[in-house]
């Protein structure tokens, strides 16, 4: 049995049967639309995520399953002081796969310790968020054509952004990708991707702070949020939430085929008016999430079809 | 000098930085053993000055030593049996530490998890960092950071 904690479960290997799956799923949907009939999958989230969540239901739905969970810890037994161990092993007598997100790191890792049936990663805090990567990854292929050869400026909170994290743990793995992390002194990318990650695979990234210094050289430009919920102090978060804004006028100094990507939801940080620019692929990037995500399922249930 | 019996069966662990015995006799879960311990603190040593040393009369199967790499890979360690020297260990950094550290992120899971282990995983030999398993915070050993 199988889980997805991080990206790195995948190899290159599986990680391009997935996303070919993904591609496969987008052009003949009817083709799955019974592949999980019987199938439950639950939806732990003892935080709120309405995107998130709904996306592995939308997903699940589409492949003719069932769903159930719950959608913040105070609606779960979380409330009552149970442990994730002991939820898990619940849930693993009602659903055939679980997707779970909770506010501290690690612990849908302690799920899948625990579990009889696979556990998807969903947000664990800071940490990682492995399926907003898969998303990623097929968005940048399926519109770019290629996962190699590109320049990606990461912009934003790069400190707290799981999502960048989980991102640049899988673009490593493929060739001539380069980094330019753009943010905050206070928002910088933690040591722990910036040296065990990036400098220990000798990996090219540059560091800035000003977004019009980084818009010429990007292929991708993944905007990121400045999250209330990860800061502890409210006038911090107040200083930095709108440090980055994406406008027409920046878009100018980009290339005519440049991808701005977003996880969402978006504040400030992307101005309306870039919605119409062609380059702008963030809500195709939301329909590719769930493209992805019926491919996870299916994969991590073994069902061919 | 101070005389200590020797023993029949069990451990010596020599050339203990001074003042660092009780943090290891509490590390290697000594007092939850049923046996005789003894901890020799700022014994003469040519080469160190001062040092500690923990003899502990037990089965030598009963102690997991591996946390002494972790503590400091420069300690000795002599396994006894029937009143002789029968090995000495060479100590390496553990690739898991087991209920020795706490995480210190507020974020980890394992601040509130009942009952969960604390797990530390060996992620950079060379530079003998430990990250929490759950986590990925890195552990920084202010006992090692003074030396």
């Amino acid at each position: 049995m199988r889980h997805l904690m991080s990206p790195l479960d995948l190899s290159v290997e599986e990680l391009d049967q997935l996303l070919d799956l993904a591609n496969d799923i987008e052009k003949n949907p009817e083709k799955y639309a019974h592949a999980c009939q019987g199938k439950k999958l639950a939806t732990c989230f003892y935080e709120p995520s309405t995107r998130t969540r709904l996306s592995f239901e939308a997903a699940m739905l589409n492949l003719g399953g069932s769903v159930l969970g719950f959608h913040s810890a105070d609606s779960s037994s979380a409330a009552k002081g149970e442990s994730v161990s002991d939820t898990i092993r619940v849930i693993s007598c009602y659903a055939d796969i679980c997707a779970m997100r909770h506010p501290k790191e690690g612990a849908a890792l302690v799920a899948s310790e625990k579990s009889t049936i696979p556990v998807i990663n969903a947000g664990d805090g800071g940490h990682q968020h492995p399926t907003q990567t898969l998303t990623d990854l097929l968005t940048i292929r399926s519109l770019k054509g290629r996962l190699d050869n590109i320049t990606i400026g990461l912009c934003g909170d790069l400190k707290f952004g799981r999502t960048v994290h989980s991102l640049i743990n899988a673009l490593i793995r493929y060739h001539n990708v380069k980094f330019v992390l753009i943010s905050p002194e206070e928002l910088k990318i933690p040591d722990y991707i910036r040296d065990d990650v990036l400098k220990a695979n000798g990996v090219e990234f540059q560091e800035v702070e000003r977004l019009e210094d980084a818009m010429e050289q990007l292929d991708v430009l993944y905007m990121t949020r400045v999250q209330r919920e990860r800061f502890f102090n409210e006038e911090d978060y107040v200083r930095l939430k709108d440090f980055y804004v994406l406008t027409k006028a920046k878009m100018e100094l980009a290339k005519e085929d440049m991808l701005v990507l977003h996880p969402l939801p978006r504040v400030n940080e992307i101005a309306v008016e870039v919605d119409d620019d062609p380059r702008a692929a963030y809500f195709k990037q939301a329909q590719y999430g769930v493209y992805v995500r019926m491919a996870l399922i299916l994969t991590l249930l073994g069902i061919q079809v | 000098m101070l005389n200590i019996s020797g023993i029949h069966e069990g451990f010596v662990l020599d050339h203990i930085k001074a003042g660092m015995s009780m943090q290891i006799y509490h590390d290697l879960k000594l007092d939850k053993l049923d046996c005789t311990v003894a901890i020799i603190k700022n014994a003469k040593s040519n080469k160190m000055g001062k040092k500690d040393i923990i003899k502990v009369e037990c089965p030598i199967e009963s102690l997991d030593l591996d946390i002494l790499g972790y503590i400091d890979h420069n300690i000795t360690v002599n396994v006894i049996q029937g009143d002789k020297i029968v090995d000495k260990k060479i100590l390496t950094l553990p690739t898991q530490i087991k209920n020795v550290i706490r995480c210190k992120n507020p974020r980890c899971i394992t601040s509130i998890e009942q009952e969960l282990d604390q797990i530390f995983v060996l992620t950079d030999p060379a530079k003998e960092v430990y990250r929490c398993k759950y986590c990925e915070e890195k552990y920084v050993n202010p006992k090692k950071k003074k030396h």
